[in-house]
């Protein structure tokens, strides 16, 4: 009987560490998948971030570099300066790309970097157990705002693929979820369109992930699912932002 | 710029450490804008698309120094240069670089701080230079010229040791030599016999993958990690310390002096001869590792060793280590971008003779 879904090969078979409900677990293995449809396991070299994914080399068998907080953007373009025909992907959180990494991410978009990223937006520092993040909803509890996310004492919510998309270096930006089969498929397709993006020489290319950390939800994992469609859509509507396909028809 | 061989070229110390890095194959260069040692950048903005490389005018000294880890990573031959306030943004890359064990080249054309300072010669980066300046245990291979000749060959060196030990190296020079003109030659080649980089990232074609990491969460694992790069660094003690030497036979004072104090030391130690005053002086050419050895032994016959920095005293610590005792170490510098002259020199080392000749009658 032929196999129709099985392990990617990209993808180690060895125990997750990541919480149940979690989804970086979801998005790397569609990376994985990825890679493995595009054939491109031997030339491509990924950027694991700080934060709870930092570990995502145990789990994704090609080339794989670490970087510091927020600057895996700046270590991405040294290493595709290095190899221009390697395919270069950072895999990075809210706090590393939207706070401490806020200039490395505008300045490598505006650059035009030839290069993908996977942003994973969870509302929320994970790893140091739960503080505010830059794209912490408003009246969100975290460990830091114990009365909620308050817009006059903390600011607002930040949008990066907004941001991202009026930068004249970027090629392709979209926001996907992970809550359902539809959803999963979805980001599959945009991550798929990122990795293609960058083959084709096309340029940046930033895929951001709504994704969800029940541990510091304070939520079920089911729970968590059903927040991300009908709170954070809210703030961070899915869609695709810039695509360097309909600017060829516009221009045409 | 042509470079045959033999030909001498007027340049400034910036200029020919840019270069020389260009002939000893650097193809990536990453770095923001600090006077006073902006020319190393215009010059690479001019020669890197011209032999094919990457020159990035980066939005921070931050992304900078990750741009140069990226490359390192990916088995380049990598350099980023600065000075002062941008050394120090850029401590937190060269600690992972440390970590990483990633090959590159960082130039600190120093000046005055604390800071924002002043954009004048200094010389009190030195402790941020040899002791780690970054957080954990490590060193940085920290090589410090005293001549434009000398800047551009330490840069084909700085290359050839990072690669050797994949360790980042500093050339620590400053304002002065930095800015100042001389005849330069380039004659240094890059070294062929190193080995190749099988642990950079160029994607796992035929071999198992690479991971470049400076994380190790598992008890236990970091700390065998430091023990290794400890192993590394007594090596590189043992092999690689080099300094100069210059009439420390019979001496009565020695100097010790690194870069542009050594070079005004030069003068000083003219001088002393016509004084017929018996004065010697060991320049350290590498800063880290230590010429510790050859200080400790010129301790054992000499009345005394005058350290003469352009800081507050800051090698000095090192030397009063080496000398452990066994002869008085004294101190002259100047500090905030002072540059000392020869005179003052000599003024200190009279004192410190007449020092001597006190104590000889207050026990005889």
């Amino acid at each position: 009987m032929e196999a129709i879904y099985k392990k990617p090969e990209t993808l180690i078979d060895t125990p997750t560490h990541y919480c149940p409900g979690c989804g970086h677990g979801i998005v790397q293995r569609l990376i994985a998948e990825i890679i493995d449809e595009l054939d491109i396991r031997e030339k491509t070299i990924g950027l694991a971030p700080v934060g709870c994914a930092v570990l995502a080399y145990n789990y994704l068998d090609i080339d794989m570099c670490e970087a510091a907080h927020g600057r895996p953007p700046a270590v991405a373009t040294g290493i595709k300066r290095v190899h221009p025909d390697k395919i270069v992907f950072s895999y990075q959180g809210d706090g590393d790309l939207a706070a401490i990494g806020t200039a490395e991410i505008i300045h490598t978009a505006n650059r035009g970097e030839n290069i993908t990223v996977i942003f994973v937006n969870n509302a929320v520092y994970g790893m140091t157990n739960g503080q505010m993040a830059p794209t912490t909803l408003l009246n969100q509890r975290t460990l830091t705002t114990p009365q909620g996310r308050d817009a006059g004492a903390d600011g607002y919510p930040l949008r990066m693929c907004e941001i991202l998309s009026i930068i004249d270096g970027t090629r392709f930006i979209a926001r996907t979820s992970i809550t359902s089969p539809k959803n999963i498929n979805r980001t599959k397709k945009m991550i798929k369109k990122g990795f293609q993006t960058q083959i084709e020489k096309r340029g940046f290319s930033l895929i951001e992930v709504l994704s969800t950390c029940p541990v510091y939800w304070h939520m079920t994992p089911c729970e968590s699912m059903k927040y991300i469609d009908e709170q954070m859509t809210r703030t961070f509507p899915l869609g695709i932002f810039k695509d360097w396909e309909n600017e060829n028809k516009d221009n045409n | 710029m042509s470079t045959n061989k033999n030909q001498k070229f007027l340049l400034t110390g910036n200029e020919a450490s840019a270069e020389a890095a260009i002939l000893a194959g650097c193809r990536y260069y990453y770095g923001y804008p600090i006077t006073p040692q902006n020319e190393i950048m215009t010059h690479m903005s001019l020669r890197m698309p011209q032999v094919g490389g990457t020159f990035i005018q980066v939005e921070s000294e931050l992304a900078a120094i990750y741009m140069v880890y990226g490359s390192a990573a990916a088995g380049g031959r990598t350099m980023t240069s600065s000075s002062s306030p941008g050394i120090s943004l850029k401590q937190e890359g060269i600690s992972y670089l440390a970590g990483s064990e990633l090959p590159c080249v960082i130039i600190n054309m120093q000046r005055g701080g604390p800071g924002l300072g002043d954009i004048s010669p200094a010389q009190s980066d030195y402790f941020q230079a040899v002791k780690g300046g970054g957080h954990g245990d490590y060193h940085t291979i920290v090589l410090a010229p005293s001549s434009v000749q000398e800047a551009a060959d330490l840069v084909f060196d700085a290359f050839d040791l990072a690669d050797c030990y994949r360790n980042p190296v500093m050339i620590l020079g400053d304002a002065q030599l930095g800015q100042m003109m001389e005849p330069v030659v380039f004659e240094k080649k890059q070294k062929t016999d190193l080995s190749a980089k099988t642990w950079a990232l160029t994607g796992a074609r035929g071999r198992k993958r690479n991971i470049v990491k400076s994380f190790y969460p598992v008890k236990g694992e970091l700390e065998e990690f430091n023990i290794k790069l400890q192993k590394k660094y007594r090596e590189i003690e043992a092999e690689e310390v080099r300094y100069e030497e210059i009439d420390t036979e019979n001496a009565d004072i020695v100097i010790v002096a690194y870069g542009t104090s050594a070079r005004i030391c030069r003068e000083v130690l003219k001088e002393a001869r016509k004084k017929n005053m018996k004065i010697g002086m060991i320049r350290p050419v590498t800063l880290w590792p230590f010429p510790s050895v050859i200080i400790g032994r010129v301790a054992e016959k000499v009345q005394s060793i005058l350290t003469v920095e352009m800081s507050a005293g800051q090698m000095v610590e090192d030397v009063r280590l080496s000398v452990n005792g066994k002869c008085p170490v004294h101190f002259y510098g100047r500090t905030g971008g002072g540059i000392p002259s020869p005179r003052e020199i000599l003024n200190k080392i009279s004192e410190l003779i007449n020092i001597k000749e006190k104590i000889t009658c207050a026990t005889s």
